[in-house]
């Protein structure tokens, strides 16, 4: 390259030449006369160069004459290195339009043949073809005798190398013919390209192809590419099987995705010239060509494909679809993937339609997504289901049909079921909780305002997560009865609306008839308002949320098997509450039954225990539902129960929380002041009882406390206004509390505070005045 | 003045999938000093999303959680007040004032907060406070069939809090103030 300097020297030198009156036609022929071919043709380039300037002749005409009089020099790097001296001495002399060397004529100037941009690009052409012959030939050069001791590898090894350096030599002049202004659509189409191809495609060198396609797809503007998409696309396939084309068929499809993102004005281009076809026709040849194409290289071109697809046409899905088609049948002979490269192509195609259209919907429209999933190994499978079940959660998509349902579980059905047994055991516990929980959050996700609609649904989602298997059903069901539950609410809701406007029209109605008292009218009228009745004793009817408790009922008897008993005994209650809204007697007292026998077969634990009767005791207090005949079946078993609890304290609790099963404030039907009696007697008995066998036992007092909370139990139904509860009886237990703390060695500060704060609390209803105070006041603390 | 955050009745997975986007971007580590759930999480993760956004982190047991460790109820005392915290499930009829009262007074604080409503309620009650942050999720629930997500905010200062709830209605945020002081320290008399 310090040579090349020197050169323009000496071009300098020249041109002060010709202005000292040496004549440059004279200067050109004289410089032929050197002796050496290499130096003269050195020479007569920048003698040439100055020809040109001086207009003395028209530039093509010594440009044509220059490049011919270079093949004299054959020696490849030789031949390289004068070739890429004269296009660039050349360079600023080309006749393109708007240079002053555009139509010079000076010697004639009625010739008719002036010098134009084709006689540019015949030039550079010219040179380039040469050019590249050379470079391509460098690697039969004949070989160094040195080199060739150290084996043939290196020598071909070293030449590569050498080639690769000279490269851009080459491309040079790729890179000028995009910078000739003249050089515009119509030329690129008809003239360039295809010559430029056409020695692509001959040379016949894996390096050059590879290179030269590269240089053209990355010198000439993307609106170029876009309109000779077919023929640029049509030499790919004649390229040698070794040419890394995903390479550059992906560079290609990133310009074009690029240009198209640039603006939107030129996206018509793309339709109108059916990129989508022919990228796609393409890559198919492509791959038939080079029949030893990896797998990942097929891969890797069809994730590009897809970038494209995705970024130039989002809106058409059946692209995408087309795309994810390609590569199921790419794949068909390979069941299962295994080399982790491709899996991880393979995951980049199916997770580019989910980032994009940040809807999953759209994903499961396309009916080729399951299939190019099946292909995934298990583990990545699941990891890809993961993504998918994230893409919803990140996007808040409602599923809302059951037949996308259908396709959705589908995708993920790898963490749904056991897909292959023998790999159980490699399960991680970790990994296996966050998948399962993930499923639960899904079936949030899978909805419809629509009661019928969610019916469907949610007997599809039951249909697929009963295939989960013991593991599994612990994790999803919950979910599903609360979605479920969730419906019946919204249809309860729903069922009220409907009935107050029916009422509503049957008001309309009745005025109308009253007012026009005309027998015609009123006869339609009284047709219209039959049918309406009709109508809505149908709608009445919870046929709905029964069936769906049924459904219910039958998936946590499921659960029960499992086992999971206590998450089981409370789904139940749950659904027994949700049936007792609905006024479902019968329904919710099954729930109930249910959820006893779970109690009594296979609840064991104690602590389990309490809590179970705790909810027990919690819910059937809310039920409003029940005749008197269930309501006395399920109190006294609960009751029952609640006295049958292991310890003692836990006995004494659960008996006076019955208590609130006799008395409900806002049902004037279950005011049983009697029975409230019985049970706190009750608890106070086994009060006495607990404090009996804990001095036999360990010789020390029992727990005051339980006094304490019943004594708090008294002063609530004592204020709710049960008579049975009498301000002597509130008396008499404080002074027992009294005497049992004074007595007892060893204090629980617990219920010294709690007994405090209770007759703190007595001293203040008492100072309230009122009905309250005056209850209170015979009760001195 | 001290931020102490009440939350509770979660149910994820169970009953919801996560916390509403616009509580996650509000709620962010390094701004709160204590946080008190009243359970129901259900899972580890929630735990874990919880501990990150405060580490004085205070949990009880919900009727859905499976961790043990969690205690039915437990009292902590920051600046001059003692607080309270159960889930509520225990306590019967659930969600009845009178009731909770006792539990109050059982556990001799001056704030009880609890849950399994998920109905958000604040009560002053002979002196001390009762409040249930509701749930933060909007979870399921049968005691009413709209639950808007929603979790409070105690801002503790000497003798005086300031409850901030934050209710999620119809997509939008609303914060309703409480303010609370406790009159007397007849507590310490006894």
């Amino acid at each position: 390259m310090r040579a090349f300097d020197e050169l323009r020297k000496l071009e300098m030198f020249f041109k002060d030449e010709s202005r000292h009156g040496v004549s440059i036609v004279d200067l050109y022929e004289l410089v032929q006369h050197a002796g050496n071919i290499l130096p003269r043709l050195y020479l007569l380039c920048t003698v040439g160069s100055v020809y040109i300037k001086s207009n003395e002749a028209p530039a093509k005409d010594v440009l044509k004459d220059l490049v011919e009089m270079c093949r004299g020099v054959q020696h490849p790097i030789r031949g390289l290195f004068l070739r890429s001296y004269l296009a660039q001495v050349s360079r600023d002399k080309l006749p393109d339009i708007g240079s002053e060397y555009e139509g010079v004529t000076c010697l004639a100037p009625l010739w008719k043949d002036a010098d134009t941009v084709t006689d540019a690009v015949e030039f550079v052409l010219q040179n380039f073809t040469e050019m590249n012959k050379l470079w391509v030939r460098m690697q039969h050069q004949a070989f160094n005798w040195a080199l060739w001791s150290q084996g043939p590898g290196r020598v071909r090894e070293k030449r590569e190398k050498e080639r690769s350096e000279l490269r851009d030599l080459v491309g040079k002049n790729l890179h000028v013919l995009s910078q000739i202004e003249g050089v515009d659509l119509e030329m690129y189409k008809d003239n360039v390209l295809p010559r430029v191809l056409e020695q692509v495609v001959n040379c016949k060198d894996e390096l050059a192809q590879y290179y030269l396609m590269d240089c053209i797809i990355q010198v000439f503007p993307d609106e170029y590419h876009l309109q000779t998409l077919e023929t640029l696309l049509g030499a790919c396939p004649q390229l040698q099987p070794t040419v890394d084309i995903k390479t550059v068929l992906s560079r290609l499809m990133d310009r074009l995705s690029n240009y198209a993102a640039s603006s939107t004005d030129v996206l018509p281009e793309f339709l109108q010239v059916e990129a989508f076809a022919k990228l796609s026709n393409a890559i198919g040849k492509v791959i038939e060509a080079q029949v030893d194409m990896p797998i990942l290289g097929a891969i890797t071109l069809y994730v590009s494909l897809l970038t494209f697809t995705l970024r130039v046409h989002p809106d058409r899905l059946h692209y995408v679809d087309q795309v994810l088609g390609a590569c199921v049948k790419k794949l068909s002979n390979i069941p299962k993937l295994e080399d982790s490269r491709v899996t991880k192509q393979v995951v980049a195609l199916l997770s580019a339609p989910l980032e994009k259209y940040n809807d999953i919907v759209s994903a499961l429209t396309l009916s080729n997504y399951p299939r190019v999933m099946d292909h995934l190994d298990n583990g990545t499978n699941k990891v890809m289901a993961m993504v998918i079940i994230q893409s919803i959660m990140k996007n808040s998509t409602c599923i809302s049909t059951d037949e996308k349902v259908e396709v959705l579980f589908e995708l993920i059905k790898g963490l749904i079921k056991d897909v292959d047994e023998t790999v159980e055991d490699e399960l991680d516990e970790e990994d296996f909780k966050e998948e399962q929980n993930s499923v639960a959050c899904l079936i949030h996700m899978l909805y419809n305002d629509d009661s019928e609609e969610m019916l469907k649904i949610i007997c599809t989602v039951r249909k697929h997560i009963m295939t989960g298997g013991p593991k599994r059903l612990p994790f999803t069901v919950p979910p599903l009865v609360v979605s479920a539950l969730r419906d019946i609410d919204s249809g309860v809701r729903t069922r009220i609306e409907f009935s107050i406007c029916h009422i509503y029209c049957y008001v309309v109605y009745l005025l109308l008839m009253v007012n026009l008292k005309k027998a015609d009218i009123s006869v339609v009228l009284v047709r219209r308002l039959q049918r309406q009745d009709g109508d809505v004793a149908g709608e009445e009817e919870p046929a709905t949320p029964k069936k769906i408790l049924q459904i219910l009922s039958q998936t946590i008897e499921a659960l029960s098997s499992v086992p999971s008993p206590e998450l089981a005994l409370r789904l139940y209650l749950q659904c027994a509450e949700a049936a007792g809204d609905c006024d479902l007697e019968a329904a919710a007292y099954e729930f109930f039954t249910q959820a006893f026998i779970l109690y009594e077969e296979e609840i064991a634990d104690s602590k389990a225990q309490v809590s179970a009767i705790h909810l027990i005791i919690g819910s059937l207090q809310r039920m409003n539902v029940f005749g008197v005949e269930n309501r006395d079946t399920l109190t006294h078993k609960a009751t029952g129960y609640s006295a049958r609890l292991l310890k003692k304290p836990d006995q004494c609790r659960a008996v006076y929380a019955c208590s609130h099963l006799f008395w409900v404030d806002d049902q004037d039907g279950l005011k049983d002041g009697e029975r409230v009696l019985l049970c706190l007697k009750r608890a106070l008995r086994i009060a006495n009882a607990a404090q009996q066998m804990a001095n036999v036992a360990r010789g020390s007092s029992g727990p005051v406390i339980l006094f304490v909370e019943i004594l708090n139990k008294y002063l609530y139904f004592f204020e709710k206004g049960n008579s049975q509860i009498t301000s002597a009886a509130i008396q008499s237990l404080v002074e027992l509390i009294r005497t049992e703390m004074q007595s007892d060695s060893t204090p629980d500060p617990a219920a010294n505070a709690f007994f405090s704060s209770t007759l703190r609390y007595i001293e203040f209803q008492k100072h309230k005045g009122g009905i309250m105070g005056e209850k209170y006041d015979s009760i001195k603390v | 003045m001290v931020l102490v955050l009440a939350i509770g009745d979660l149910h994820i997975p169970h009953r919801a999938s996560d916390l509403p986007p616009k509580f996650k971007s509000m709620l962010v580590p390094g701004k709160i000093q204590h946080i008190i759930c009243t359970g129901n999480l259900s899972i580890k993760e929630v735990h874990d999303y919880l501990k990150s956004l405060c580490p004085d982190l205070h949990v009880t047991r919900g009727e859905y959680d499976e961790d043990s460790r969690y205690p039915e109820t437990k009292t902590l005392t920051i600046g001059q007040f003692k607080l309270g915290i159960c889930h509520g499930h225990q306590v019967i009829p659930w969600g009845d004032l009178d009731s909770l009262a006792m539990l109050q007074r059982q556990l001799d604080v001056d704030i009880l907060v609890t849950g399994h409503t998920h109905q958000f309620k604040a009560y002053k009650h002979e002196g001390g406070v009762v409040i249930n942050p509701g749930s933060a999720t909007g979870a399921y629930s049968s005691f009413t069939y709209d639950v808007n997500p929603s979790f409070v905010l105690m801002d503790i200062d000497g003798l005086r809090v300031v409850v901030y709830v934050y209710e999620l209605i119809d997509g939008e945020v609303k914060v309703d103030k409480i303010d609370f002081k406790k009159t007397a320290t007849t507590r310490s008399a006894h």
